[in-house]
Formats: C-alpha cells, structure tokens, sequence
C-alpha cells in the first residue's frame, strides 16, 4: 500500500485494483499523463549530451517500454530503459552511471526503495570515481557549477620531472575522467591530424575516372549490359591505405605529467584508424592495444591503469625498446608501420645499448619520429647522453610546444608542422657535448 | 605428372602420426592430434609459429601421403580476388564479342551467357579448391596470412565458413567436399579473433632435442652421427641465448647439410665461425656468436655429449 502510494506520488495517477487494497499487487501501472514520461524524456536527454546515441524515437519507445513492463523495483526499471536506450556495449557504463546519478538528483527511485524497504540504501561515499562520472555529471547538472573550481587533472604522487631513475618504482594510478568537450575537441583534432608519410600504396584498385590503369572486369560488365555494343574504357587507380601506426609512450616520473594526454591521444587514434598498436613503457614495456580497443574512453583509461605496474617510475627506455624489438617488432611492425616514440630521452642505465636499440629500431620500421617535450623549451641541448645516443638513428625529432591539451600533440604531429624536424641539424651540438 | 591416388583419411591418431612418419615427416603428438581432430572435424587447422619450424611441410606432406592434389595459395599484401579466386580472359572475351557482332546475330542476353561462359574463366588457387570430387578434396594450403591485409582476411572467413564461391555471372561454385585447409602464418600480424575461431589452432613449436636429432636424422642420412648430435645441441643452445632470432629447425638442417658438404665430422670453432651464417641472419647475433660465446658453447656441447657416452 505504502508503495502503491508512492507510485502514485510519482506518476500522477495509478491504475489497477490495488487502489482499493483487496490484492497486494507487485507490478503498478503508471500513468502516461504524469511525470513520468517527462522524467524520461530528461534523462534521455542527460545521456545524450554524455555522448550516447539516444534519438527520440528511443525516447518514446522506452516509454512505452516502461509503461508495458510496469514497474516491479529499481532493478526493473534499470534494465528496461536499458533495454531500449543501450545500444552499444560501450554505452553501458555511461548509462550506469547516468542512471545512478539522475534518479538520485531526483530522489525519485531512491524515495521509492526507500519507502519500501526496511534497510536505508547504501550510499557509502566511493573512493574511485566511477568510468564515464565526471562526463555524466556534467552532462546532468550544466550550468550550476560554474562556480566550481576545475577538479586537479591527473593526480601525480611524486613530482620527478627532469630527473631520471633507474630504478623500478611500481605505482598506480588514477586518471581524471575525460569531459564530453575533451572527447568531441579529441576526435575532432585526430581527425585532422595528416601524419607525415601517412599513405601507402598497395596493390590493390579502386575505380577512378582518372586513373591511369585499365579496368578491364568493369568494362565488360558495363559492355555486356549494353549487348556488346559498345566497349567503353574504364580507369581505376591503385588504392591508399593508412600503414599501421606504433606508438611508444614513455610514462615515467619526468614524463608523468603528460600520460594522461597521450592515453587519451591513443584511445582517440585507436577509434579513428584501423591498425593502431600502443605501448608504454616506463621501467618495463606493457601493450596496451587491448585496452585501448574499449570504445568508451574513460573505461579504456581505467583498463590502462590497472595494466600499467610502473606509472611514473624510473626509467629505462633501452630495456624496454630491446624488450619490443626482441618481442614485438616482427609482430606489430609488418606492412610498413610508422613508430611515434614519445620520451624525453633522459636514460640512465645503459646508453650504448640504447643506441643499438634504436638503431635496430628504425631498421624495422618505415619511418621512426621521435616525439620530445623537452625540446619545447628554447634553451634546449642535446646534452643528455640518452638523448645524444638516440638522435642520430630516428627519421624526425619534433617538438612538443604545450603538452597540456591533445590538439597540441596532434598538431605536432602534424606533417604541415614539418620545419624543424630533420634530426641532423641536432647532431653537430650533440657531438660538441660528446667531446 | 603420376596419377593421384587419393586415400582415406587416417582413423585414430596413431594412425596420423605414423601417416606423417612414413613421409618423413617428425611430428610429436599434439601435432597429430589436432591434425587428426581437423580432418575428422573438416574443420581449417591453423598453424602458427616461428619462420623455419616446417609448417608448410606439413601440408606438402599430407597432400603427398593422402595423394590428394596440394593447391597453395601464397599470399602477399595486396592480394585480392582476380589473383586469389578467378578472373575472366578478357582478350578472348572481346574477339568472341567480335566475333558475334560479325556473325550479325546479336541478341543480349545469349551473349551474355556465351562471353561469361566457363569457357573463359581463368581459375585461381580459391576456386581451384572448391573442385574437389567426394572423397578426393584437395590440400588448400594457405602460406603466410599474415602478409595479406584484412579485407582478404575478411572474404577468406566466408570461404571457411561456407566453402562456396559466388561469380556473379556465373552463380555460385559449391564444394562437392570441402578441401582440407591449412592455413600458416608467421605472426608478422595478429590475425583476427573472428577467422581463429573458425579454425582448430595449433602453435608450432621448436622441436626438443630428441625429436630435432630424429629430424636431422631423416633428412640429412648422410651426416655422420657424432656431427649430427653435435649440431642438434649446439642449436639448442643457441635458442636457449637471448637472439634477435634464434635458428629454427630448417636451419639446423641446412647446417648439419653444409657441414656434410664441407666433410666435417665433428664441430670446431673455426668451422663455426666460417659457417655461422647458415645458422644466424642477423649480424648482431653472428657477430655475438662469432665472439667468444661459440666456443664456450661448443664445449659445453662437448661436456655434455661426453658425459652422455
């Protein structure tokens, strides 16, 4: 009764024979006419802006949804607007999470549990922020923060930029979530982002009016519809293909501040092209192209985070390049890859065996292109001997002139950014440091 | 070329293995068994592993003691589906569009079945394997998939999965019996999850040391005995050292070959380092070998043989 009472606050209205309280009923039917159409309506339109896919013919199908299966207690009511609104497996945390945070805000499910259960539902305060959080959040309560002060982005335990260890430090660790803005300004610079040597040729034809080659399997199809009359020329020319993309991410302690951006840098260009392999490494070498598969991007992080034993650790880039190319350069390097390798080069371990590294390196590849964020400032000097070390053996070194936003790296990867680049002009300071 | 005399395929395991031994052909027993279980499945068997480890062999092998025919499909990036399934004789089609044309009776749709008739179609490895008579299917051999790109990948898991072909103009080719495939591939590429399931999955290991002497044995007879188990444990070693690559069993069998050739029966370290080459193809790991690291091998080679005797 104390339910039924409940339903009707919500709703408006109740129909059914519970009303008059002669059977208990488990399932109560709510009425189109009250809110509950709209509260839908709302949420739907909450996860809409955390980037789901939701148009309005789900919007009323999971009206309808709700109004045919009635509502039988949260967990129902979870799964049925899931039903409809959940089409992608990605979607699911997002959902989860919007659900959570909306019928909460609302008080709405939550009053309802409440009233008819005895036990007060959990709301323990959760240490980790759940995947898709802050994006949802944001999403919900737009317009009422802005007095809020921006949450720290990536929480970092020991600030050990410029210096770099060798020894194996293993640390977790917890990355801000990504904002919708982020994610759509993400996809929006990779796919702009014009690598340098970006396109190979295969083997294989596309038709083209303006190719240079004959097609002759489409010019008898096309003669034969035509009963031989006429045999037409047609063209086609040889197809381009993005070759595989290698990406190796130095996430030691001088280069914690920036794994954030190239997670989510990797998460963006695993979605936007077909062969992309990612690898950290910081004191030992872990592939994350799995993770990175997972198509929502702050799930993807999380996954990362937990496969990542050495975040922001010592460092021993030598290692852990000898570890790729003794166990992954002739899996992943195949058709031509291009290998980005970000790290600022500060080595201390074994340098000669670094150099050799490098070298073996840039023999298995198309092109290597070295990534530094170091080389943004002006005073920079080939001085370490790490970096000496590997100068010589990379196609391109480019700058990174801010690390703080994605579209900053995108665009110094870019192949319009090319000034600058051509390795050489770093040799002839490197040497003076050798002597 | 001698007729095929096509046999039924082996009915237990122990009758794959001693298929595979009567054609020379060492395996140990995981491998007969998953060879056993994909030709009682007719399910594709898919091999992987290092370059070197004799898994082309495996189809040649079988093809020879089942005497079926052996169709092998190399694939190579950029290979698409005039070169892997068919294509059509273009040449001959337009002077037999000539030809009618000429004769006066042009009628449309006769044409059409006369220009793409079988006559002029040009049959690659895929359509090839799709031939077979009942009880005498082809070995399909598909060599090194990983150096195709995936949209081959792609149209190969509906060959696999239905073992038809469909030519637009012609129809659609069905395989009387599905031709037993073997596909290898070297793992310069993960192949996808999707065309692995499909298959039964086997890893080609390197062979250990019993089965490597029964190898070279086999296929270099001549080799003096002392030479070969010299050989077989030097190149055991050797894959125990930390290489770029470590030699596989087709170069343990061009070396003990070589060392024959050059009448040696017994190692010594000159003889290594002037032949090291058969062995290694990285200068890195030659230069290693070459240094020091060869001598002390071959003596605990020695050591250990002697302690065997």
């Amino acid at each position: 009764m104390r339910r039924l009472r409940f339903l009707s606050l919500l709703w408006g209205g109740v129909r059914g024979r519970g009303m008059t309280g002669a059977a208990p009923i488990t399932v109560a039917r709510p009425d189109p006419e009250g809110r509950m159409a709209d509260n839908i309506v709302y949420f739907a339109r909450a996860l809409r802006k955390a980037g789901m896919r939701v148009g309005p013919a789900s919007v009323k199908d999971a009206i309808e949804a709700v109004l045919a299966a009635g509502i039988g207690g949260r967990d129902d009511f979870y799964w049925t607007l899931h039903s409809v609104l959940v089409s992608r497996h990605e979607d699911h945390a997002v959902f989860d999470e919007a659900f959570r945070l909306y019928w909460k805000s609302r008080e709405l499910v939550e009053k309802m549990l409440a009233m008819f259960s005895p036990v007060a539902p959990d709301r323990r305060e959760r240490v980790k922020p759940r995947a898709a959080e802050n994006r949802v959040s944001q999403a919900l309560f737009e317009g009422q923060q802005k007095n809020r002060l921006p949450r720290e982005v990536p929480e970092i335990e020991v600030d050990a930029r410029f210096t770099a260890a060798g020894d194996e430090v293993l640390r977790g660790k917890d990355f801000a979530q990504m904002s919708a803005a982020e994610i759509a300004q993400a996809k929006k610079a990779i796919s702009e982002l014009r690598l340098p040597f970006d396109l190979v040729t295969t083997r294989r034809f596309k038709p083209d009016p303006h190719g240079r080659r004959v097609d002759p399997r489409a010019m008898m199809r096309s003669a034969s519809r035509m009963g031989g009359e006429l045999i037409l020329p047609k063209f086609r020319s040889a197809r381009q293909v993005h070759p595989p993309l290698v990406v190796l991410a130095d996430i030691s302690g001088s280069m914690s501040q920036y794994s954030r951006i190239f997670l989510h840098f990797l998460h963006a260009l695993t979605e936007k092209r077909r062969r992309v392999h990612a690898f950290v490494f910081g004191t030992r070498l872990t592939n994350l192209s799995r993770q990175m598969r997972h198509r929502d991007p702050d799930e993807a992080l999380a996954d990362c985070a937990l496969a990542v034993k050495d975040w922001s650790g010592g460092t021993r880039i030598g290692e852990a390049l000898a570890e790729f190319n003794r166990l992954w350069s002739r899996r992943v390097l195949g058709q031509g890859a291009i290998v980005l390798l970000i790290t600022d080069g500060l080595e201390r371990d074994d340098v000669e065996g670094l150099a050799g590294e490098v070298e073996r390196l840039h023999k298995s590849c198309r092109r290597l292109i070295w990534l530094n964020p170091l080389l943004r400032f002006d005073g920079f000097e080939p001085r370490a001997r790490g970096v000496r070390a590997m100068l010589p053996h990379v196609d391109e070194f480019r700058a990174v002139h801010n690390l703080d936003a994605l579209a900053d790296l995108v665009a110094s990867l870019d192949k319009r950014s090319a000034q600058g680049v051509d390795p050489r002009r770093w040799l002839e300071p490197a040497a003076r440091f050798a002597a | 070329m001698t007729e095929l005399k096509p046999r039924g395929l082996p009915q237990s395991i122990d009758e794959t293995l001693d298929l595979l031994t009567a054609s020379n052909y060492v395996a140990d027993r995981a491998l007969a068994t998953v060879l056993f279980l994909s030709l009682r499945m007719k399910r594709p068997l898919f091999l992987e592993g290092e370059a070197g480890v004799g898994k082309t062999e495996i189809a040649k092998v079988l093809a020879e003691s089942l005497g079926r025919r052996l169709i092998r499909l190399q694939c190579y990036e950029g290979l698409d589906v005039s070169s892997a399934v068919y294509e059509w004789n273009y040449a001959a089609q337009m002077i037999e569009i000539r030809m009618e044309e000429a004769s006066g009776a042009v009628e449309r749709s006769a044409m059409e079945r006369n220009v793409f008739s079988e006559k002029y179609l040009i049959r690659r490895p895929v359509l090839d394997a799709l031939t077979g008579k009942a009880g005498a299917a082809p070995v399909f051999l598909i060599d090194e998939l990983d150096r195709t790109d995936e949209a081959f990948e792609a149209f190969l898991l509906e060959i696999l999965s239905d073992f038809q072909v469909t030519v637009p103009e012609l129809g659609t080719i069905r395989a009387e019996e599905p031709p037993i495939v073997i596909i290898t591939t070297n793992r310069t590429r993960e192949i996808h999850d999707a065309l692995k399931r499909r298959c039964l999955y086997h890893w080609v290991d390197y062979p250990d040391a019993a089965r490597e002497l029964e190898i070279v044995r086999t296929k270099v007879p001549q080799a003096n005995s002392r030479l070969s188990a010299q050989v077989v444990s030097f190149v055991q070693r050797l894959r125990q050292i930390d290489l770029f690559k470590v030699p596989g069993v087709a170069e343990t069998i061009d070396w003990a070959g070589a060392l024959t050739e050059l009448d040696k029966i017994a190692l010594d370290p000159e003889t290594i380092s002037d032949t090291i080459g058969v062995l290694l193809k990285y200068q890195d790991d030659i230069a290693r070998i070459g240094q020091g690291e060869g001598r002390r091998i071959l003596d605990e080679v020695k050591a250990e043989l002697a302690a065997a005797e």
